[in-house]
């Protein structure tokens, strides 16, 4: 569980966050997309207490991060693949906070097998890694702890096709089983095929957020009743296919047809409105294009 | 084996925990001596102090009158090149977490960062005391060497001597790491800490006003009396308490603020 409420960040008179508020249930993944320099790492180091917020608060598991006794255990985090000692060993920059979070030495090994470091790989200086590797070397690391909580930056960069697939599984698997993930992507196509909700932000605010069905869906009406199996029956009557999502129905059709065919049906409905979002990607392909600009400018 | 920690299919699973506790000081140091010796140029900045121990009491038995070489004899050169070569170990110690960015680890896992400094400052401190333990060894073989191929082999070491010892190479790696802590970034520390002292010596002996103040801040001064066998008297050790207080808890303090402070990313 990650709670971000109104987190601000101003570096002198710009704001590079900016009111930012979000949760992350357990049991999901929330992927947060951004454009570079839209304020995604500086809200994760935010959430991790490596940067003081200039207002508002995050907390993580109920606490704030730096309130954790030992946050290894409780959040695995992966912010920066390439933020390790070049001269040390893969294996030794897991035993170091392997020792620092009292766990047993057999984690080490065991988290490097998990993530596909043979041992060879493992006996490596971290200067001849690969960035696939040290993003792997970098997920070991999150995972040492077993923690319940991944907050992870741009996870899927340097990885091959193939490693994008298996990190995939890994934190789709993780979720399932009640964990709650936080990962970052500046690739829209990178986190669709993982995450259930989205947080998008751009120059440091948030421009949508919600379930990815729904912001993904080409506009659309979200419909809820008291009865939401028989409005399903009616819905599916009518010619019209509902699909899930976290907020209630979610029907490719305007509102007047939805609720004529839950009137026709008699069902009572306790909701009825367009579906929030609608072009997400053309929003943040609108985005990436003026952002990347106005980098271009500076 | 009969436990695994990993499930066997390669999934991971969050797992429920009983409360954890945070990670104890001792822990914590043990990980930082860890760190020094786990690279290869933390290794060899650690061999070269012993080497250069070494190198200084086979010197003395080749060039040293035989009535010269006594433990103390032995013993007191050594000082002073391995008291040059700890406060570099104190500065790579803090800045190597910054310029290899394992800062964004380290304080990941111990967001409470004053923790890990003190953890910083006793593993230093403690290889401070090895050292010296070193050099003690080290003289002691020089001495039993001496006395076999006829040098005085005299055994007799002032207690007061060894604790001078101890003062100043915790001192100075103190000082390393202050340095260290101040600037967060390892060549401007280490020019910083070699440069400034200095620099403020040569003033101190050219500019005539500020001679006096340099008797009190100069800590190639204030410390000399350290090397004496002679008893460091009160004003010495008033004018070395002043010294360490600009050199060494001052910038101790408003590093540890900036540390505190500091953005990792």
């Amino acid at each position: 569980m990650i709670s971000v409420e109104n987190l601000t960040k101003r570096y002198g008179p710009h704001p590079a966050v900016d009111d930012v508020s979000f949760q992350c249930e357990p049991g999901t993944v929330t992927g947060f997309l951004g454009p570079n320099g839209a304020g995604k790492s500086t809200t994760m180091r935010m959430i991790c207490g490596l940067t003081a917020p200039s207002a508002g608060r995050a907390t993580v598991s109920g606490r704030p991060y730096r309130e954790l006794p030992n946050p290894g255990r409780e959040v695995g985090v992966l912010l920066d693949a390439s933020a390790q000692h070049a001269g040390r060993t893969g294996r030794e920059a897991l035993t170091l906070s392997a020792y620092t979070m009292g766990l047993d030495r057999r984690e080490v090994a065991a988290k490097l097998d998990l993530v596909g470091l043979n041992a060879v790989a493992a006996k490596r200086r971290v200067r001849a890694y690969s960035l696939g590797m040290r993003q792997r070397l970098g997920l070991a690391h999150a995972l040492l702890g077993d923690p319940r909580v991944l907050i992870l930056d741009e996870p899927a960069n340097g990885l091959d096709p193939e490693g994008i697939f298996w990190m995939r599984g890994l934190l789709r698997d993780f979720a399932d089983r009640g964990g709650t993930v936080l990962l970052s992507s500046h690739l829209l196509r990178e986190v669709e095929a993982v995450a259930d909700r989205l947080v998008v932000i751009g120059g440091g605010r948030i421009v949508a957020q919600g379930d990815k069905n729904e912001l993904l869906a080409g506009g659309g009406t979200v419909v809820r009743a008291r009865d939401d199996a028989a409005l399903r029956r009616a819905l599916e009557r009518a010619g019209l296919s509902p699909a899930d999502s976290s907020e209630g129905l979610l029907v490719q059709a305007d509102a007047e047809a939805v609720g004529q065919a839950a009137a026709d049906a008699g069902v009572a409905l306790a909701e009825l409105r367009p579906a929030s979002g609608g072009g997400l990607e053309q929003l943040f392909l609108t985005l990436t294009a003026g952002e990347s600009t106005k980098e271009s400018v500076r | 084996m009969t436990t695994t920690t990993a499930p066997a299919d390669g999934a991971v699973a969050p797992r429920q925990h009983t409360p954890v506790r945070r990670p104890s000081l001792l822990r914590l140091t043990l990980v930082e001596l860890r760190k020094l010796v786990d690279t290869r140029a933390g290794r060899w900045l650690l061999i070269t102090i012993g080497l250069v121990t070494a190198v200084i009491v086979i010197l003395q038995l080749i060039y040293a009158n035989d009535a010269d070489q006594t433990f103390v004899n032995f013993f007191t050169p050594s000082l002073l090149p391995v008291g040059v070569l700890l406060p570099v170990l104190g500065i790579l110690s803090i800045t190597s977490e910054w310029s290899q960015r394992t800062a964004l680890t380290t304080y990941a896992l111990v967001p409470r960062r004053e923790r890990v400094v003190v953890a910083k400052l006793n593993a230093v401190m403690l290889t401070a005391v090895a050292s010296v333990l070193t050099s003690l060894v080290v003289a002691a073989a020089g001495t039993l060497v001496a006395s076999a191929i006829g040098g005085a082999g005299t055994w007799q070491l002032d207690g007061s001597l060894l604790l001078n010892a101890v003062i100043l190479q915790v001192t100075g790696v103190l000082m390393g790491a202050a340095f260290g802590l101040l600037l967060l970034n390892p060549p401007l520390a280490i020019v910083g800490y070699l440069l400034l002292p200095t620099l403020w010596g040569v003033l101190g002996e050219m500019v005539k006003p500020l001679r006096g103040p340099s008797e009190w801040l100069d800590t190639s001064k204030t410390m000399e009396p350290l090397f004496s066998s002679d008893a460091v008297t009160g004003e010495q050790w008033g004018r070395m308490v002043v010294s360490l207080l600009v050199w060494m808890v001052l910038p101790l303090a408003a590093g540890l603020y900036r540390t505190l402070r500091r953005e990792v990313s």
